[in-house]
């Protein structure tokens, strides 16, 4: 029986399931098995089942086996100094500080940056108004040839929205963005690739590292890439490609929020100890052009209000730039407790209030993307360095909620750790394994923790008061904008995480959201169409559920909660009259756009995003 | 036995995955900033001539891939190497667009330059689909063509290929040297393994300009205007034979 508590977690510790041995077994395979009919398990061997509905999916079981005999293949190794997963503005920015500062020192270092997209930029996702601090210090002359797009802020605008209205509030202090840039992340990645590889990084697009490795005594050795060609079963295709191993005596994590690799090695060091868990936002956005009347370039407006209701924090946003390109988007807080809410058709009504319909109308939108963000801030900042390793960026957690900036702060992180790991390699010998303890000294002294300490309280503020919700997150937070600035002797705390937070179905009534219209709102195949996303066939699933009996109580809980948080449509129950609902989950990997909110969200917890294979996944360049 | 010396001709084009956009001055699809990779017809022909080179070890003498555009052309070069084509060599235009008669004129020079006498291509490239860099080449040669392969096989001499045609597939033969171009059934490209992407980081690149071939590319289409294709049909009901030939009269298709 102890094994029955240690799979039911949160709000399924039903005593009903208990009886249940054989489904208990079949939950702790890592794998989806979606259409069992629990009452009819036969077991043939351990671990092996047969089920009597229609099943075109492949036997959980033959999967783990067959991908067990892969596992055991050996890769080619090779050594490099300092290896770096995923080619982002920290990722790229400790790679270009770490060469630039080896130079100085007249050494050699090889730096490795692997990246699971095509194409540095392809998976890159922001606003994105960038504060030009950490690009400044990095390469100070980068103004002489911007990257493609780059805008200087024209104008900063607030505004609160009812349905069908507008009104302008004040900008904070701290949102004000004079001297600031808008850019396209993917570009600015792009920009900062190409500056990689002029100063001789070794640059891997289209290989992501999907597995972590170990030396003996537990240090981190380095990484590996995933295989190629394996098909759904698991089966060696003829294209097989077993993955390559890179062994370092340090390697960076800089996956971005909710990376796959930095959440397993956040469990494996338990780095998360003495933090808050860390909380997030969804952040979905389109990328438009419309005509030269409605187009005011550099301009940057944030909305708060409608259409997100009083306990669900978020806001809008919607920057001009470049050639009559706009940025429009949503950001929602992971922590709303309503399961009915579905991010991506907040995003699409949203774009109906005129404030946006005006800009956008007569435009044509041709991009779509979503990525989750950190919220945390400074209570949620893990332990970074740990042995043989450290993460960067948004893989610990740097964005400042507040300004609603984290790009600045996460090259900082990248190019303190390079300085750390440079200042290593210049003593006598570096060893086996590198732990950069200076790394956290020193940002804990640079601007990067300064700026989190000061807005520490104003993303928690929106649930700290309560019945007062989001209101009384606006109130708290231009207080502490224009007055306190952080210098109050308390520190809200997020309490839960983002997943246990969501509340029963049955407290809520379904949200009846306006079907799209195609000319400003789109419906979800269209806007993944529009993300370029793309998943080789016949591999295995890269979304794996560990609980795939738990779903369907989690249907009679949360009504669908999976399929409304995805932004990609990736989650569904469909009609089966076999299952007790009536419904089974269905999982549609060839969807995602490696958002990652379904490894964040989902109430189970059973949803683990990996890595699918290396090139997979959205091409976009605007956003 | 003769040799085989293998050239196979590859474009750069916008990934297949992207859905084109056009400029906002209506003349062509805007490129800037999007991801840009090997034609996939091209890929198959990279990978026939791996293939082929693998099955004959002993007889293919050398595989070399060639492109005409400009130099970010080297990354498509670069992937091939590391799939496993020997050599490589781009053909350097800087931002020229090509019509398929000036890329089968390169493409000659390159032949001869080279003595091959095997040409893999692409039966098409997915941006312009114009289907003529094959057809042409082999006119210019004077050898024989197989476009739309999809099986190739060698006999003493001879090479025999299986094409795809409408009535189904027809399989001709002939003594080298020939053309070939690939269809889609030929086979499923490998990946390149990341080690072998390391290596061909570095390899050396032949290069060449058109006037070094003795080719002037003169370009005879002028682009009028490019537009997005109708993407709203419009569904009439009518009720009755007599109200359908009423519509179709104030359609102005009767």
């Amino acid at each position: 029986m102890s094994n029955v508590a240690k799979t039911l977690k949160g709000p399924l510790k039903s005593p009903r399931l208990a009886f249940c041995k054989l489904s208990l077994r079949r939950s702790l395979l890592p794998f989806a098995f979606p259409n069992i009919n629990e009452k009819c398990l036969l077991p043939t061997k351990r671990f092996q089942v047969r089920s009597f509905s229609q099943s075109r999916f492949v036997k959980t079981s033959e999967l783990t086996n067959n991908l067990k005999k892969i596992q055991s293949l050996e890769r080619e190794v090779e050594e490099v100094d300092v290896c770096i997963v995923g080619a982002g503005p920290a990722g790229l920015g400790a790679a270009i500080r770490i060469k630039q500062a080896a130079a100085k020192i007249g050494k050699e270092i090889r730096v490795i940056v692997l990246e699971k997209a095509a194409e540095p930029g392809n998976h890159s996702v922001s606003g994105a108004v960038i504060q030009p601090t950490a690009l400044d210090e990095l390469i100070p002359d980068w103004r002489n040839e911007p990257p493609r797009h780059c805008t200087p802020v024209s104008s900063d605008t607030m505004k609160f929205l009812i349905p069908g209205m507008q009104f302008p509030i004040p900008v904070p202090p701290v949102l004000s963005n004079k001297g600031n840039y808008i850019m396209s992340l993917a570009e600015l990645t792009k920009w900062l690739a190409a500056k990689a590889e002029e100063l001789d990084v070794e640059l891997y697009p289209s290989f992501a590292a999907s597995e972590v490795l170990y030396n003996e005594d537990g240090s981190v050795r380095g990484v590996a890439t995933n295989d190629f060609g394996i098909d759904s079963k698991g089966l060696q295709k003829d294209n097989f490609e077993r993955g390559m191993a890179f062994h370092a005596p340090i390697t960076l994590f800089a996956e971005g929020a909710r990376g796959s690799l930095s959440k397993s090695v956040i469990q494996r060091f338990d780095l998360q100890k003495d933090s808050e868990p860390q909380t997030y936002g969804l952040g979905i956005k389109e990328v438009w052009r419309v005509p030269d009347e409605n187009f005011r370039n550099g301009e940057v407006a944030h909305t708060l209000g409608w259409p997100l209701r009083n306990d669900t924090y978020g806001g809008g946003f919607m920057y001009q730039f470049g050639d009559n390109y706009v940025s429009v988007g949503l950001v929602v807080g992971l922590d709303y407790p309503n399961p009915y809410v579905s991010p991506a058709s907040e995003f699409q009504r949203m774009k109906q209030n005129p404030f946006f319909a005006k800009v956008l109308k007569g435009g044509t939108c041709l991009e779509y993307a979503a990525r989750s963000l950190n919220e945390g801030g400074y209570q949620s900042i893990p332990k970074l360095v740990f042995p043989g390793g450290a993460l960067i960026g948004c893989s610990a957690g740097f964005v400042n909620v507040a300004k609603i900036k984290g790009t600045h702060t996460a090259m900082k992180s990248g190019m303190v750790a390079a300085d750390a790991i440079v200042k290593a390699f210049n003593t006598d010998d570096v060893g086996k394994t590198l732990t950069i303890n200076d790394y956290e000294e020193n940002l804990k002294n640079s601007f990067v923790f300064k700026e989190l300490y000061s807005v520490r309280n104003v993303r928690p503020s929106f649930h700290a008061f309560p019945f007062l919700g989001n209101y009384g997150g606006m109130i708290y937070s231009a207080l502490d904008s224009y007055l306190l600035k952080g210098k109050v002797p308390w520190t809200f705390s997020h309490k839960k995480s983002d997943a246990a937070v969501t509340a029963k179905a049955s407290s809520y009534k379904p949200i009846d959201y306006p079907k799209p219209d195609n000319v400003l709102s789109f419906d979800t195949p269209t806007s993944v169409a529009r993300s370029g996303t793309m998943h080789a066939e016949n591999q295995p699933c890269h979304l794996f559920d560990t609980r795939p009996n738990d779903r369907q109580d989690a249907y009679r809980l949360y009504k669908g909660v999976e399929n409304r948080f995805c932004p990609a449509g990736v989650y569904e129950y469909v009609d089966d009259e076999t299952l007790p609902t009536g419904k089974r989950f269905v999982i549609n990997s060839q969807n995602c756009v490696h958002c990652k909110t379904c490894d964040i969200k989902d109430p189970l917890q059973g949803i683990k995003w990996k890595t699918p294979q290396g090139g997979d996944g959205p091409k976009q360049t605007l956003t | 036995m003769s040799k085989l010396r293998v050239l196979v001709g590859v474009k750069r084009t916008l990934d297949y995955m992207l859905k084109p956009r056009i400029n906002p001055a209506k003349t062509g699809v805007d490129l800037t900033g999007q991801k840009m990779s090997i034609n996939p017809f091209c890929d198959i022909a990279v990978e026939e001539a791996i293939r082929i080179k693998e099955a004959h070890k002993d007889r293919v003498e050398d595989t070399l891939v060639v492109t005409a555009g400009p130099s970010a052309s080297e990354q498509i070069l670069r992937q091939s190497l590391a799939k496993g084509i020997q050599r490589a060599s781009l053909i350097d235009v800087g931002d020229k667009e090509l019509e398929p008669l000036s890329v089968a004129k390169l493409l000659k020079a390159t032949v001869e330059k080279e003595k091959s006498n095997l040409v893999i291509l692409g039966k098409q490239a997915i941006d312009d689909d114009a289907h003529q860099t094959g057809g042409m080449l082999a006119a210019m040669l004077g050898w024989p063509q197989f476009t739309s392969a999809s099986k190739v096989a060698f006999e003493g001499e001879n090479v025999i290929v299986t094409r795809e045609i409408d009535g189904g597939a027809e399989t001709l033969s002939s003594p080298l040297p020939a053309v070939i171009t690939t269809d889609l059934r030929l086979n499923v490209p490998r990946f390149a393994n990341l080690a072998k992407v390391m290596k061909a980081r570095k390899a050396p690149l032949g290069k060449s300009t058109p006037e070094e071939l003795g080719v002037a590319i003169k370009n005879r289409l002028q682009t009028l205007s490019v537009e997005e294709p109708v993407s709203k049909r419009q569904n009439i009901m009518v009720k009755n034979v007599d109200e359908f030939v009423k519509t179709l009269k104030e359609l102005k298709a009767l």
